[in-house]
């Protein structure tokens, strides 16, 4: 529980390095696993537990949150600190476990319904404030423990049994959502990409503050092929535009299409025979001003999924909201000295009775 | 009167007028939300205490923030009790008030048993002020108060022409006609002046000009008392008989708040509030953000849900978590007090409560949350519930609450009220030697054949391990679906879900036998009816039962400090009387709980009317279960 403060520092610096290499079989937990054969849930937590080593930090002090859904099982097949709390709240308690404990690690997992419909307004002020959170959200855009209802990421007409004649609702983009809500890491990635979210994992570990991760995975019972046509290889190349900073957006077969500001402002895509790779916009996740970023996950055709940006859509530093409470309570401490609790107490107007 | 001059008691010599003893006065400050009537009476209070009265205050402002100005709505009042004797509550009816316009007159002349003492500004009774309230004629002149001592007094004209020599806008000069109001009043009752005068001088250390026409305003209201023929006699209350020691007044807010950090202090864990504002709870997340040099952490969190979700993610990294709100807010967190009960982690859930259902009367007072503390959950979810009596007793309750949390890993309830909140008293302020040691060991080693089972129990608390993260080879997780006992594994078998709930009923019932047995005030020895209270109501319930016995009549008074478990002994205590009265500012919650765990035949006396009991309506209903 140290109080050093060092604002702006590398997500991991006040947890305790590992004393030796880990390997991903030190992460499983001795539960079996219980989500249904196929889920796209596997090949994450696969991937999280193989990922885990790389963060080079004691075991005991990482610990995952989550709130209610099939992806908040997680947290038991982690060999590490876990919460399985209640639906929506997991980045409200991360808050006050991070903050509280700046020597931890902590990761929240969570769901589509989880995290945007019951639980929202705790992932946008988590986002907002930038506690040292890494928020991974599944987005299977459908409700599955439940059994197949809607969910705030469905699409629009979408048949369930809550929604016989089609949903009427109109989707939240998650993306869109963090960024609008002053987040200074927001990516997206793929279950069935272990190497891309792999590499996405890592960014955001090592990002300060809050990392939103949203992963299309897949629901095979409710929901499946939701996400085939960014993962099948005949229609990948065209659909999936992958974010690489420093880089000019290019994505199609060859490289052949590719994005490019419009004259109003908005991003279009461009044939890049056409416009050459100098008219090309450049990937910056660095940007401070996130408009580019949100131009670019407006890119995505909600039905077609046409046109999907992967990756790394903002990485901005900004205090955390850990560092900036840990800082309060230092000055407070070298400006005034330790509290005397017989002090406090007895404030400055007393009398004596005799 | 130079402007520059400090004004003290030694260098006023009161001149010969008649000095008349008193036991006890009720005073009530009234006036418009603006005319600072807070804080004249936490002047008269400071005085007051200083001076070595008991005494015992109760503020009652509108929940609008700036209700229109000479507007029924815009009424601000604070009472205060004082006395030579000990006292419990801020007095039923006011001997004295002080109205600072129409609105104020109207809305308390009510309360004034004939012969009151009536003070009012002049000024303000204006046909327009009058109109406003609804006075067809003004009854300072229509004879309406003939059964009252009247006192027209032109406050803020007098205090208008006693600045004129200061160079401040007539705007700053008629604002100080509260300390001319209060000056009058320290000269009635003899009150010492200094802490007014150095209180004054701090708070306007930046504005000499302002410090001194305030000062000099308190000073014209002082002379006028001595001066005028209006007041022919003054008053004087002996000072308390009090247990020797160092006192401060405190209110129940404050005392909540400093009894926090001194658990935080106690058990060496760091404070963390996760808090939402809420009437009338918020001071307690104010003054906890005072007090970072504690290490002492809040959160103004997104929504009630957040500020409980931040405080248990705390506890559950070895923290003290603490969530503080009022009734509303308590219907918001109760899934996660759910998840606290199931997980087995410390966290205190500090209710001021206030008037319901639903938004009900933020700023007024109730004990209707008892039921909610007690069942508003989901499933078979026992939280113990501890109450304090008085706005000291808060501090002392709250290191209480904080104590059982952490030794039967638990959320607690701490159920105050907007009474005590903003109440306050005299308090012999502790020696810190004195608090409970409320020292936790957290677990460090395996418990169970080289593993760690979270939920393998003390087999006399029956309180589980806790394990915070960063202790190697601990690593375990728990949620809110049912654990299997032991391991705490996922487990939804039959037998282990009853054997689970009755254990953790089994925990909570089991802390009946680490608190203190119920007492019985009983100074006869021969009453048949016993009055049982809980809460806030200690005041007004003791005042009640010593003016039955000041009447040669017999009658006990026992007061629940736990709501839940009771002590051990309570149905040994109820079963010892012919009647048990039990009076709530609620339709009858603990009365309910009472019979159905006692079965006792025993009789509410309720009112919900967001106001404390008067203690004298309490000593009538005393009076007619003892001769019924």
């Amino acid at each position: 529980m140290s109080e050093s403060v060092d604002l702006g520092l590398p997500s991991l610096a006040l947890v305790p390095k590992a004393d030796a290499k880990q390997s991903a079989k030190e992460f499983k937990s001795d539960q079996e696993v219980r989500w249904c054969p196929g889920c796209g849930d596997y090949a994450i937590l696969a991937a999280v537990q193989g990922f885990m080593p790389e963060l080079g930090v004691k075991r005991e002090n990482i610990v995952f949150v989550s709130g209610i859904g099939c992806s908040s099982r997680f947290p038991y097949y982690m060999n590490t600190y876990g919460m399985h709390s209640i639906h929506g709240r997991a980045p409200a308690i991360a808050t006050g476990l991070s903050v509280s404990r700046p020597d931890l690690s902590v990761w929240v997992v969570t769901g589509d319904g989880d995290s945007l419909s019951i639980g929202g307004n705790h992932l946008i002020h988590a986002l907002r404030r930038n506690v040292n959170l890494k928020i991974l959200l599944f987005n299977n855009r459908i409700y599955g423990l439940t059994k197949g209802q809607y969910s705030p990421t469905s699409e629009p007409g979408k048949v369930t049994k809550s929604t016989p004649m089609g949903s009427v609702d109109t989707p939240f983009n998650p993306v869109s959502l963090a960024l609008g809500a002053e987040a200074t890491f927001v990516a997206r990635t793929i279950d069935s990409d272990r190497k891309h979210l792999t590499a996405v994992l890592g960014a955001a570990a090592a990002h300060p503050g809050t990392a939103l991760v949203e992963i299309y995975q897949n629901c095979n019972i409710f929901n499946d092929g939701a996400f085939d046509v960014l993962k099948d290889s005949d229609t990948s190349d065209d659909s999936l535009i992958r974010l690489r900073h420093g880089q000019p957006i290019r994505f199609g077969v060859d490289g052949a299409k590719g994005i490019a500001s419009a004259a109003d402002g908005s991003l279009q895509v461009v044939d890049v025979a056409e416009v050459g790779e100098d008219a090309l916009l450049v990937h910056d996740s660095h940007a401070e001003n996130p408009e580019i970023a949100f131009a670019l996950s407006r890119l995505a055709d909600t039905w077609t999924l046409a046109n999907t940006p992967i990756g790394v859509f903002r990485d901005v530093t900004r205090p955390t909201y850990d560092a900036l409470v840990a800082d309060q309570l230092a000055q407070a401490r070298a400006k005034q000295g330790p509290g005397d609790l017989a002090d406090l107490i007895a404030g400055k107007d007393t009398w004596v009775v005799t | 009167m130079g402007a520059g001059r400090i004004w003290s008691n030694e260098k006023v010599a009161r001149v010969a007028k008649q000095v008349v003893q008193l036991d006890r006065v009720v005073i009530r400050f009234a006036g418009d939300s603006g005319d600072g009537m807070q804080l004249t009476g936490d002047r008269f209070m400071s005085e007051t205490a200083s001076f070595g009265n008991d005494l015992s205050t109760l503020p009652d402002f509108p929940a609008e923030i700036r209700a229109p100005a000479g507007t029924l709505a815009g009424v601000s009042a604070f009472q205060l009790h004082f006395a030579d004797h000990d006292i419990t509550t801020p007095g039923d009816v006011p001997s004295v008030l002080v109205a600072m316009n129409p609105a104020a007159l109207k809305a308390n002349v009510k309360d004034l048993p004939r012969g009151a003492d009536i003070i009012v500004n002049t000024d303000e009774f204006t046909p327009r002020n009058l109109a406003k309230v609804g006075y067809g004629a003004n009854p300072l002149e229509d004879g309406s108060l003939d059964a009252y001592a009247l006192h027209p007094i032109a406050l803020t004209s007098m205090t208008v022409e006693a600045l004129k020599s200061f160079d401040i806008s007539k705007k700053d000069a008629e604002r100080a006609k509260n300390m001319f109001a209060l000056g009058l009043l320290c000269w009635l009752y003899h009150r010492p002046i200094e802490s007014t005068l150095e209180f004054l001088k701090a708070k306007f250390a930046k504005k000499p000009d302002i410090m001194q026409a305030n000062v000099a305003a308190f000073q014209a209201g002082w002379s006028f008392g001595e001066t005028t023929e209006d007041f022919s006699v003054s008053y004087e209350i002996r000072p308390a008989e009090q247990p020797p020691g160092t006192y401060r007044n405190i209110t129940g807010n404050l005392a909540v708040a400093y009894g926090l950090i001194a658990a935080g202090q106690l058990s060496g864990l760091d404070v963390f509030l996760g808090s939402y504002p809420i009437t009338p709870a918020s001071d307690i997340l104010h003054e906890l953000s005072k007090h970072k040099r504690f290490g002492v952490r809040t959160v103004q969190a997104e929504d009630e849900i957040a500020g409980i979700g931040a405080a248990l993610g705390a506890s559950f990294g070895g923290a003290l978590g603490i969530t503080t709100t009022s009734g509303p807010g308590v219907a918001l967190k109760s899934e996660t007090i759910g998840l606290a009960v199931s997980m087995e982690l410390p966290l205190l859930i500090v209710d001021i409560q206030r008037g319901g259902p639903s938004t009900g009367l933020p700023t007024k007072t109730e004990q209707s949350d008892l039921l909610q503390a007690m069942f508003g959950r989901n499933g078979e979810a026992p939280v113990p519930i501890v109450a304090p009596r008085s706005p000291a007793d808060c501090f002392h309750a709250a290191i209480e609450a904080a104590r059982i949390a952490l030794k039967y890993r638990t959320p607690v309830f701490l159920l105050s009220d907007g009474y005590l909140a903003n109440g306050s008293e005299p308090w012999l302020i502790p020696s810190v030697d004195e608090l409970p040691d409320l020292h936790v060991a957290f677990a460090t080693e395996p418990n169970h054949d080289g593993e760690y089972w979270p939920y393998l129990r003390d087999p006399e608390t029956l309180a589980r391990p806790w394990a915070i993260p960063g202790t190697p080879g601990l690593e375990h997780r728990i949620g809110g679906i049912e654990k299997a006992d032991g391991t705490g594994a996922i487990s939804y078998d039959a037998a282990n879900h009853d054997l689970m709930v009755r254990t953790r009923q089994a925990k909570v019932d089991g802390i009946a036998r680490d608190i203190e047995p119920l007492e019985v005030d009983d100074p006869s020895g021969q009453a048949r009816v016993l009055v049982l209270g809980w809460g806030s109501t200690y005041g007004p319930v003791s005042a009640g039962c010593e003016r039955v016995r000041r009447k040669g009549l017999d009658v006990a008074h026992a007061h629940l400090r736990h709501l839940n478990p009771f002590p051990a002994n309570t149905g040994e205590v109820l079963a010892r009387y012919d009647k048990v009265l039990v009076p709530e500012m609620n339709l009858g919650q603990l009365n309910l709980l009472l019979r159905a765990k006692y079965l006792v035949d025993t009789i509410g006396y309720n009112q919900v009317r967001g106001l404390p009991f008067k203690a004298q309506e309490l000593a009538e209903v005393i009076e007619d279960v003892i001769t019924s």
